[in-house]
């Protein structure tokens, strides 16, 4: 898969992802306030989240540099 | 204990926490940790109580290290290894270093806290920050001198690290091409991890200690800081969720910038030598050392010790001491872009010699 079309699929998904957070933003709220009110197995949300953020985004934000053209030395040497 | 509450997020707050992520990530991504003392206060002068302005920058800080720590691992310069065994004693010397912070608010209150933090602040800093400015310096004279300046040289201390061997104790580390007894990472982990939970940003211990007590590579040293920052951050992002402290919009807002900085930083290092790491972290140490100068008048004056001040001069120098961090993180975002645009260029053009020289286009 070429760097562009990589970072074409996971923008979307990272896109998506955002957008799940902006509409379900009121829910993430409610979740820490029920964890401070003793249902503790609620903090593995914010834990859950933030892996998912990372794989996701994180896959987007280094396919979106190598598409414009920000790429390491050694890789280019190697190719 | 103060409230946890969890603000209203406007339009130009999650501009401004993208930017302050973006170049925080940025040095985050070069030379291990850094930017993460902006946007704790970035977040509070929006508004946000401190305790989850705490919480949501270190629930940014472990996805975004695990990011970068598989980004440099790609280029080959992470020792998981030693990374894993600092994370553990670090994760015990975050638990410390929070107790200490506690017991002195609870002996001194708020203002005995933030003197606390000013005083590591500056000891740190001035000793380790100098030390590794002038190296950085050494260096870059040496390579404009002509010597040869490639091979990564290991200090007598380390060497002497390296030669001691405590039965039963021993590992051997890929970074540092040597066995190192558990009993000299433990200390070191653990000031790291005490450094983490007073200042936020532990690398300034960790990095300097694994070039220069344990005999690493700058490139590598700063790329094992991510797998460290990975341990502490998770570990600190689960203690504070337990506590229903993690903004997840806030956490997730900064990581939507610093994600796209982390990588800049990380294919930075691709393109420099060691003395860069040195440099740009020097200059960072030392110019948010200098931010600490004008918060102290306004803690010595609520202590008593000289006469109050105005509130107006009081504003003042607190936006001079927040303007100064920013400027730290500016200056360090900057020299990376700059040591990336004019890698790339001088790369390109000894690419287009080659394929002058063959006769073929890449």
């Amino acid at each position: 898969m070429s760097s562009l079309v990589k970072a074409v699929v996971y923008g979307a998904a990272s896109l998506a992802l955002y957008a799940l957070l902006f509409v379900y933003a009121d829910q993430t709220v409610e979740f820490a306030r029920r964890t401070r009110e003793g249902e503790k197995i609620w903090f593995l949300v914010p834990i859950v989240i933030a892996f998912a953020f990372s794989l996701v985004h994180g896959a987007f934000t280094g396919s979106f540099w190598e598409a414009i053209g920000l790429r390491p030395v050694d890789k280019k040497r190697s190719k | 204990m103060e409230a946890v509450t969890f603000i209203h997020i406007e339009a130009a707050s999650v501009l401004q926490l993208f930017l302050v992520g973006l170049v925080g990530g940025m040095v985050s991504g070069f030379i291990g940790s850094g930017g993460a003392f902006v946007l704790t206060p970035a977040m509070m002068t929006m508004g946000v109580p401190g305790i989850v302005a705490v919480a949501s920058n270190i629930c940014h800080k472990f996805p975004k290290a695990l990011v970068g720590a598989l980004k440099r691992h790609e280029y080959g310069q992470v020792d998981w290894k030693l990374g894993l065994a600092m994370g553990a004693f670090a994760e015990l010397g975050m638990f410390a270093g929070k107790q200490v912070m506690t017991g002195i608010r609870r002996a001194y209150g708020d203002v005995g806290t933030s003197l606390y933090v000013s005083a590591v602040f500056v000891v740190v800093l001035a000793i380790v920050g100098v030390f590794v400015l002038r190296d950085a310096w050494r260096l870059y004279r040496a390579e404009r001198a002509g010597e040869d300046v490639h091979t990564h040289r290991v200090t007598r201390f380390a060497r002497w690290v390296q030669s001691v061997h405590i039965p039963g104790t021993m590992m051997h580390f890929r970074s540092l091409g040597a066995s190192v007894s558990v009993l000299f990472i433990a200390p070191l982990g653990f000031a790291t991890g005490m450094l983490a939970a007073t200042i936020a940003v532990g690398g300034f211990i960790g990095v300097p200690a694994m070039i220069y007590l344990l005999g690493a590579p700058a490139l590598m040293a700063s790329a094992t800081e991510l797998v460290i920052a990975f341990v502490m951050g998770l570990g600190g992002t689960v203690f504070y969720a337990l506590d229903g402290a993690v903004d997840i919009r806030l956490a997730m807002i900064i990581l939507a910038g610093s994600l796209f900085g982390i990588q800049i930083g990380a294919i930075g290092t691709t393109y420099v030598k060691d003395h860069a790491v040195k440099l740009v972290m020097g200059l960072i140490m030392v110019i948010v050392l200098f931010s600490r100068l004008f918060y102290l008048p306004g803690y010595l004056s609520q202590m008593g010790r000289i006469d109050p001040l105005g509130a107006d001069l009081l504003a003042w120098l607190t936006w001079l001491g927040d303007g100064t961090l920013v400027l730290a993180l500016a200056v360090g975002g900057l020299a990376i872009l700059w040591a990336l645009v004019r890698g790339m260029a001088e790369h390109r053009q000894q690419h287009e010699e080659l394929a002058a020289v063959d006769g073929v286009e890449d």
